[in-house]
């Protein structure tokens, strides 16, 4: 490493001083613990607290008959019962808050509240739950929570057209997030009338949103601040602004602070997870080698309540043809209700699912029509100004999907290395060996599933120290970092100048959630535009003393400089400014480019610019033990530019291990509805001695379509790992796993 | 009962000696850099050092550390408030992320070190496998535990 890596919060978080939302500590504060039923799929006849009311230190027993607002929130259906009052949906609905003087005594009194269950029917298949007829949610008449096509041409028609049809199933695994920090939120009703929040989530807008809807209070009641946050991964929207929203409620009405911590075993119980897909895919190839038509079903598993089910489905659907043009598409993604634990957001949102899915489709099309797999791909990939599957066409930026795969290639020495590929005979070491690769186009942002703004300040002191603050949550990937760096650049002042303010809901505008790899482009973005602000205004200001036009002083070297020679320090400028009585101060939003989509066709411009990766990953399989070791991996990846290298480089590995652990080994283990392996020595992820040195490597084609010109990563990183494992099993043993996660049964 | 924690010495009722250590250093002492990840003792993040051994607090009981020296992530910073070289080694090499599993990490790095100054990077990766990180990927905590051992020659 040539360069030390810098953070703003490394200090605090290597010396313990970092505050997350369980250390967090208030006098007089109160406990509160969830009650659970045991029950997937039941009606809620009672709810008995008496007992537990008399038990001791316990001051309330909280059911949805004390919510003051509306107990049934949701980002895009109003189905989440924050309290469950009618039904029970799933394993972990909430029928009921203890709280307690203390921790102990709360779940002490927990088991003493019963309730009258009568029960239902459960559906546990998304498929079984398109064709049933009970009702997981009898208001709302189906069990589809959404259906999104694709009408590109005549599939039908054009398979008719193709040397062959290829026709197969995958089915993918419920994932859990794995942040090592649970759920936790601390709720302090202050003098001034809000209620103050201090939790583990990666949305404070969302976490706002569904407190206020239970207390049925105005969003300006409730203040949600940015602490630091275990990890995240898209999972902590929703369950996380669900136990804001009970710890909220218990502070209003007990009128104390409350703090509810989940367990391991809660949090993985209760929070939504990855969808589990299954997937019907039908591909047409043409002699010469193109991909002529796909047809495409898939039933995704949203589990008992809607949460962002549409929107993690919509990507699928954009996306279900992988980075490949293909003229006729046919395709039906469905959003179904089951009795399982909910699904949601989950880094990948809906891509994981499709990639694993395609990029093994386009292997066996290349193996049946006996060409080169890298040559296939080549083929059929995007390219500047390719029109996709909706009928984008990609012109606006740099279209790097070869020059990400070529790279790929050559660092990890795949044509080299696919030469021992075994294909299901022991090499001399005694093992089966291959290596797969696989590649992605994504989306960056939201696109066309929701609203896509963020705001940024910057506030500059009349000592030259500087304060920004943005609309988008440090979850650990270190947002807060690249948005100092970026002002830094922009203004052309020293970075020890500018402090990071940690936002609060009501500090900010809301700019939405840290979700969708939507930090870096939409937060630089935004602080780009607010520093373009204090320039014109310091400019206009100064332009005068510094003798020059406005827009010909150069900021740089943390100066003002004149093309004349003249030049003013920082300070020495941020002084005069004072004294003219000019607050340099500056709000902006960047507010991403115009999309479009059209709901029955399945077209339009979903999203305002792509970016490019491709991963490779090379395998040895012990037959004795069916144990996949993961000798090598690499990626890389087209970022626009690169903020801050080092944490790029983490967020890509990071995402590596993630998308092993989601190829080869974590599942969260539904039976009938339950929660099987509910902690981390059941539910498996990656440890240190299971991953290599990964090989990273990073292009960067600046966006024009961004301010800073610097896009994502967090998704892209995590959504290649498990078709690139895929594609190496198969090499390495000749048979085709369709199935996640990947578990090779022992030979004996 | 007498509980040492970065080199003070607390006296603690005996009626209080099956309660966890985790507990006690949380709550008790308001030294939260231990953090609780799934109170079963395999993610690590509780990881604290008793006599220069890397012990899980969530597993521990008082009794089980009465009498001995317990080092927590608050007590590795120098009396000058300097940084300990294996924190400065992880905050250079871009070990950080959520930074929920490192204080875990950096007992556990540390508890290695004092043993073996110079270990392999495989010898690294087998110290903490008992410490999970679903940020990092593990590459970058490696290299930070990797370059801080020369700092240990002259301990």
């Amino acid at each position: 490493m040539t360069e030390k890596a810098w953070r703003n919060d490394a200090v605090a978080k290597v010396t313990g001083r970092a505050k997350y939302a369980d250390d967090y500590k208030f006098h007089n504060m109160l406990h509160v613990v969830p009650v659970y039923t045991g029950a997937i799929s039941a009606i809620i006849r009672g709810i008995h607290t008496e007992t537990a009311k008399t038990m001791p230190g316990v001051v309330r027993v909280v059911t949805a008959e004390d919510v003051p607002g509306c107990p049934v929130f949701g980002q895009i259906q109003r189905d989440y019962r924050i309290l469950a009052y009618d039904r029970i949906r799933m394993e972990g609905d909430v029928v009921a808050l203890v709280v307690a003087e203390t921790r102990r005594q709360a779940l002490e009194a927990a088991k003493a509240v019963t309730c009258d269950l009568e029960p239902l029917p459960c559906i546990f298949d998304p498929e079984e739950s398109f064709h049933s007829d009970f009702l997981i949610h009898p208001d709302k008449e189906t069990n589809i929570i959404n259906h999104h096509k694709v009408r590109t041409g005549d599939a039908q028609k054009a398979f008719e057209e193709c040397a062959f049809v290829l026709e197969e199933e995958f089915r993918t695994s419920s994932q859990e997030h794995g942040y090592i920090e649970p759920e936790a939120s601390v709720a302090n009703p202050c003098d001034d009338g809000v209620i103050r929040i201090y939790g583990s989530m990666q949305h404070p807008f969302v976490a706002r949103r569904f407190s206020a809807c239970v207390l049925g209070e105005p969003l300006s009641n409730v203040e949600v601040f940015t602490i630091p946050v275990g990890g995240g991964f898209g999972g902590k929207d929703d369950t996380a602004s669900i136990v804001a929203a009970r710890a909220a409620l218990c502070a209003r009405l007990t009128d104390r602070p409350c703090k509810l911590t989940y367990t391991r075993e809660w949090s993985m119980k209760e929070s939504y997870k990855r969808h589990a897909y299954k997937v019907y895919y039908k591909m047409g190839v043409k002699a010469d080698g193109h991909i002529h038509a796909c047809d495409i079903t898939v039933y995704a598993d949203g589990g008992a309540y809607c949460s962002v089910t549409p929107w993690v489905t919509w990507r699928s659907t954009v996306q279900c043809c992988g980075p490949y043009c293909v003229p006729n598409v046919h395709c039906d993604v469905y959003g179904m209700h089951t009795n399982n634990v909910f699904a949601g957001a989950f880094r990948g949102f809906g891509s994981p699912q499709m990639n694993y899915v395609v990029e093994q489709m386009v292997e066996k099309a290349a193996e049946k029509l006996g060409m080169d797999e890298i040559d296939f791909r080549k083929l059929n990939m995007v390219r500047q100004g390719s029109t996709t599957i909706t009928q984008q066409v990609l012109d606006n930026h740099t279209v790097s999907m070869g020059q990400v795969l070529d790279t790929t290639l050559e660092k990890i020495g795949y044509f080299e290395k696919r030469k021992n590929n075994t294909y299901g005979k022991l090499n001399e070491n005694g093992e089966y060996y291959g290596i797969g690769v696989a590649m992605s186009y994504r989306g960056m942002s939201l696109g066309a599933e929701g609203m896509d703004m963020c705001a940024a300040i910057i506030n500059c002191q009349y000592d030259g120290s500087i304060i920004i603050e943005t609309g988008i949550h440090e979850n650990g990937q270190g947002s807060e970092s690249a948005m100092m760096l970026t002002a830094a650049e922009y203004l052309g002042v020293d970075l020890k100048r500018i402090r990071y303010r940690r936002s609060s809901t009501s500090s900010i505008p809301d700019s939405g959630t840290t979700v969708a790899s939507r930090g870096t482009i939409m937060g630089t973005s935004a602080t780009v535009l607010a520093a373009k602000k204090i320039k014109a205004q310091m400019a206009s200001v100064l332009c005068h003393e510094l003798e020059c036009a406005p827009e010909d002083i150069v900021f740089a070297d943390d100066r003002l400089t004149a093309p004349n020679g003249k030049s003013l320090t920082w300070n020495e400028a941020m002084t005069k400014m004072f004294f003219k009585r000019e607050h340099v101060y500056a709000q902006a939003t960047f507010k991403a480019p115009e999309v479009s989509w059209d709901e029955e066709t399945g077209h339009g411009n979903a999203y305002f610019t792509w970016v490019y990766g491709c991963q490779a990953a090379e395998i040895a399989i012990n037959p004795k033990t069916g144990k996949i070791r993961l000798i090598n991996a690499a990626a890389t990846h087209d970022v626009g530019k690169a903020v801050n290298p080092a944490f790029l480089k983490g967020q890509i590995c990071g995402g590596m291990a993630q998308g092993f652990g989601y190829g080869t080994c974590e599942d969260i283990g539904l039976h009938e509805g339950h929660v099987t392996n509910a902690n981390f020595n059941k539910y498996k992820m990656p440890r240190a001695s299971e991953l290599p040195d990964f090989i990273v490597t990073i292009v960067e084609n600046p966006d024009p379509m961004s301010e800073s010109r610097a896009k994502g990563i967090g998704e892209p990183a995590l959504e290649l790992m498990a078709p690139a494992t895929a594609n190496a099993i198969y090499h390495a043993t000749g048979t085709r796993y369709q199935s996640l996660p990947m578990i090779i049964a022992p030979q004996k | 009962m007498e509980i040492t924690v970065n080199g003070k010495t607390h006296i603690v009722e005996d009626s209080r000696q099956d309660d966890e250590l985790l507990e006690y250093l949380r709550e008790d002492l308001d030294l939260t850099g231990t953090k609780d990840g799934c109170h079963i003792g395999v993610c690590g993040a509780c990881v604290v050092l008793v006599d220069d051994k890397p012990m899980r607090a969530c597993c521990r009981k008082l009794k089980q550390v009465a009498g001995k020296n317990i080092l927590t992530i608050e007590g590795l910073r120098g009396k000058d408030g300097a940084l300990h070289p294996i924190q400065q080694a992880f905050c250079d090499h871009g070990a950080i992320q959520c930074g929920y599993c490192i204080p875990g990490m950096v007992m556990t790095g540390h508890a290695l070190l004092l043993q073996n100054h110079h270990p392999s990077r495989e010898e690294i990766r087998k110290a903490i496998n008992n410490n999970l990180c679903r940020c990092t990927g593990y590459v970058q905590i490696v290299d930070a535990i990797e370059a801080a051992g020369s700092a240990y020659d002259d301990t």
